[in-house]
C-alpha cells in the first residue's frame, strides 16, 4: 500500500473478551422458525385461493369446450331434439344490456363518486355514503323483485330488456361509487392545491386534474361492475326473462347469457347440460374480453 | 418599463452579497417608482383554523419587482400568512377563516364580490414540494393554467411554453423531451417546472413557500438564481426557513414568531441587508444568530 492512501484501522471482530454484538441469542432460533411458518401459511393461503381459481376456470373448460364451434355462437337456441343451436342472441343480449346498465350506471356512479370525494361534506354525503353501502349489499333477487314491481308490472307492463337493463344499473352503480371516491382519495391533495393556485375552477380542477391521475383505478371500478353485472342471473329472469330468438328491441324480453345457462343446465337433457357448461365458458370469456379492452384503451397513460 | 433600468439591474452579480449599503436601496426604490410594478399591502391580517388563532395582526408590505422574505421558526404561521396571499388559505383544511385586508395595487383582495378564483391568476404561488401533474407532459404543465382557464391558440401556446421554460432556466435540459411526463424530471428540474408553470399565468406576484427545501443545494443554487433573476420583472414574496437563504435573495425580510401561544406575529420587517445586520429586536436577533429556533 502506497504511504499516500489512507485505510482505517479495523476494529477487531470480537472486542476482546466478548461476544460480538450481532451474535445470535437464545430465541433467535425460534424466531426464525415462526418467520418461515408464518411464510408457509400465507403462502398455502395464497395458493388456496389461486388454486379454486385455476380449477373452476379448467372445469368449465374441460365439460364446456366439446359444446364450443361457430355455430354455437351464431345460432339461437333450438327446440330439444333438433342438432345444433346455440347462445348467439344470449351473447347479442348480455353485451347490449351491459351497455344500457353502463350507459346509466357508470354516470350516476362516477358523478356519486366525485360528489362523495370532492364537495361532499356533512350529512348529506354521510347518508349518501350509507345509502351507497345499503345497497352494494342488497342481495341481487331483491334487486329484481323491485324492478319487477316498479317496471315490468306497473311502467312498462312486461317483460323486457329495457327493465333488466335496469337491474344491472343499480348493481353496478354503489360498486363504481366505491372505488371512484376511494381512488379520487388517494389523489394528492398537493396536485388540486397545484391547480387551485394557478386560478382553474374548482370543477375544471376535478375534472381535468383529479380525474385523469386516477383514471386507471376508475377504469377498475368500471371493469369490477361490469364483470359482476354481466354474471347476475337472478334480477334478469325477474326482468328480462330471456328471449330463444335475436332481439334488438328493449321494450321486449330480452337473452343474456346468465339466463341461458340456466335454462340449459335446468334441462334434464345431457347435450342441455354441456351447451351450459359452453355458455358458461362463453360468459367468463366474454367478461375476460370486455376487461382486457378497457385496459387496453387506457395503457400507455402515465398515472400517478 | 424601461430598458435602461432592467439593464442596469442585470449587471449586478446573480447573487446580492449579503450586505448591501443602505444607499443604493434608495437608488432602487427610487427607480421602481419610475418602473411601476405591482406591489401588495398587508392590513392587521389575522388567520384561523376554526378556533386556533394562527397568525395575528400582520401588517407588511410587499415591494414592487422585489423578494420579500418570510423568515421565522417553524409552525410560526409563514406558510398560513402567504396562503392568505392569493386566497388559497380558505381551501386548506381545518376549518380555515381570515380578517383584515390584503391589498394587490389598492384593491382588497377579501373585498366583498371578489372572485377567489381571479385572485390567484394575478397572484401566483410555488408549493414547498414540487407538484407537477403527472398526468400531464411537460408542455401541458407548463400551460396547464392557460388551457384550463381560456382557450389559447397552439401559437399562443407554444410560445408560452418557450417563453417560461427559458424565464425558469429550464429551456435547455427539457427543449427536446417536451411531450415527456413532467414527473420523469429531477426534483429541482421539476420545482423549476412548476414555476414556468405559475409564471405563465402573467402573475403580478409570485409567492413561494419554501421551494427549495425538498432540493438539494445545487438545485437550489439554480432557484435562488433564478429568483434573483425573475425579480427583475416580478414581484416575490418568498417563504424560507433558511436564514441564509433570505439574506441571499432577498431584499426586505419579515421575521415571524410564535410564543408560547402559538400566535404567530410579525416581530420586525425591514431590509434584508439592515435586519440581518442590525436587527432592532433582540428576538431577531438571537433568531438569526441561531440561538433559538
Ligand atoms: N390545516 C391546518 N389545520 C389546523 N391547524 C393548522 C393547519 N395548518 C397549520 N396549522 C397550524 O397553524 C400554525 C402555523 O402553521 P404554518 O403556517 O404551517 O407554519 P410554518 O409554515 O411557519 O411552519 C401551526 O401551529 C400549525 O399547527
Ligand atoms: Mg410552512
Amino acid at each position: 500500500m502506497s504511504s499516500d492512501t489512507y485505510a482505517p484501522p479495523l476494529a477487531p471482530a470480537y472486542p476482546p473478551g466478548g461476544r460480538s454484538i450481532f451474535e445470535a441469542d437464545a430465541r433467535y432460533q425460534v424466531r426464525r422458525g415462526v418467520a418461515r411458518l408464518m411464510a408457509v401459511l400465507v403462502g398455502l393461503a395464497a395458493l388456496g385461493a389461486v388454486a379454486v381459481l385455476w380449477i373452476i376456470l379448467g372445469y368449465v373448460i374441460w365439460r364446456g369446450l366439446p359444446a364450443i364451434n361457430w355455430p354455437f355462437f351464431t345460432q339461437r337456441p333450438l327446440p330439444y331434439g333438433e342438432p345444433g343451436g346455440g347462445v348467439g342472441p344470449a351473447i347479442a343480449g348480455s353485451l347490449v344490456l351491459l351497455g344500457v346498465a353502463s350507459t346509466i350506471g357508470v354516470p350516476i356512479g362516477l358523478g356519486a363518486g366525485i360528489y362523495l370525494s370532492e364537495f361532499g361534506r356533512g350529512r348529506f354525503a354521510d347518508a349518501v355514503r350509507f345509502c351507497g353501502d345499503l345497497v352494494a349489499g342488497l342481495p341481487s333477487i331483491v334487486v329484481g323483485v323491485f324492478i319487477w314491481a316498479l317496471l315490468v308490472r306497473h311502467v312498462i307492463g312486461h317483460f323486457s330488456g329495457l327493465a333488466g337493463a335496469a337491474a344491472l344499473a343499480i348493481i353496478m352503480v354503489p360498486i363504481i361509487v366505491r372505488t371512484v371516491e376511494a381512488m379520487l382519495r388517494l389523489v394528492p391533495h398537493t396536485l388540486r392545491e397545484a391547480a387551485l393556485a394557478l386560478g382553474v375552477p374548482q370543477w375544471r380542477v376535478v375534472l381535468s386534474v383529479v380525474l385523469p391521475s386516477a383514471r386507471a383505478g376508475i377504469i377498475t371500478g368500471v371493469v369490477l361492475a361490469l364483470a359482476r353485472a354481466g354474471g347476475e342471473t337472478a334480477p334478469l329472469l325477474l326482468t328480462t326473462l330471456g328471449n330463444m330468438f335475436f332481439n334488438w328491441n328493449l321494450s321486449q324480453p330480452t337473452a343474456a347469457l346468465p339466463i341461458q345457462i340456466y335454462n340449459y343446465a335446468v334441462a334434464p337433457y345431457d347435450d342441455w347440460h354441456t351447451k351450459a357448461w359452453g355458455a358458461s365458458l362463453v360468459l367468463i370469456a366474454v367478461i375476460g374480453i370486455l376487461s382486457v379492452l378497457t385496459r387496453l384503451a387506457t395503457r400507455g397513460k402515465k398515472l400517478a | 418599463m424601461t430598458i435602461e433600468a432592467t439593464d442596469a439591474r442585470r449587471m449586478g452579480p446573480l447573487i446580492p452579497a449579503l450586505a448591501v449599503p443602505a444607499a443604493a436601496w434608495k437608488e432602487r426604490a427610487a427607480s421602481d417608482a419610475a418602473i411601476g410594478g405591482h406591489a401588495m399591502r398587508v392590513e392587521s391580517l389575522s388567520a384561523w383554523y376554526g378556533n386556533h388563532l394562527a397568525v395575528h395582526d400582520i401588517t407588511l408590505d410587499i415591494k414592487p419587482r422585489a423578494v420579500t422574505a418570510i423568515i421565522g421558526p417553524s409552525g410560526c404561521g409563514k406558510s398560513t400568512l402567504v396562503r392568505c396571499l392569493n386566497r388559497m388559505h380558505e381551501v386548506t383544511p381545518g376549518a380555515p377563516r381570515v380578517s383584515g385586508r390584503v391589498l394587490l395595487d389598492r384593491h382588497d383582495i377579501y373585498a366583498p364580490g371578489v372572485d377567489p378564483v381571479q385572485v390567484r391568476r394575478h397572484v401566483g404561488m410555488v408549493f414547498q414540494k414540487p407538484n407537477p401533474f403527472p398526468s400531464m407532459s411537460i408542455y401541458d404543465n407548463v400551460v396547464a393554467g392557460l388551457k384550463l382557464t381560456k382557450a389559447p391558440s397552439k401559437a399562443v401556446l407554444d410560445e408560452t411554453v418557450e417563453r417560461c421554460l427559458r424565464q425558469a432556466a429550464l429551456w435547455d435540459e427539457v427543449k427536446d423531451k417536451l411531450k415527456q411526463s413532467g414527473v420523469s424530471l429531477s426534483g429541482g428540474q421539476q420545482q423549476r417546472l412548476c414555476i414556468a408553470r405559475a409564471l405563465a399565468m402573467a402573475p403580478r406576484v409570485l409567492l413561494m413557500d419554501e421551494p427549495c427545501s425538498a432540493l438539494d443545494p445545487i438545485a437550489t443554487y439554480k432557484i435562488e438564481a433564478l429568483i434573483t433573476e425573475l425579480k427583475r420583472e416580478y414581484t416575490i414574496a418568498i417563504v424560507t426557513h433558511n436564514m441564509q437563504q433570505a439574506s441571499r435573495v432577498s431584499d426586505f425580510t419579515a421575521f415571524l414568531l410564535a410564543a408560547d401561544d402559538r400566535i404567530g406575529r410579525l416581530v420586525e420587517y425591514g431590509e434584508t441587508a439592515e435586519l440581518f445586520t442590525a436587527p432592532k429586536d433582540e428576538r431577531t436577533e438571537a433568531y438569526i444568530t441561531g440561538r433559538f429556533g
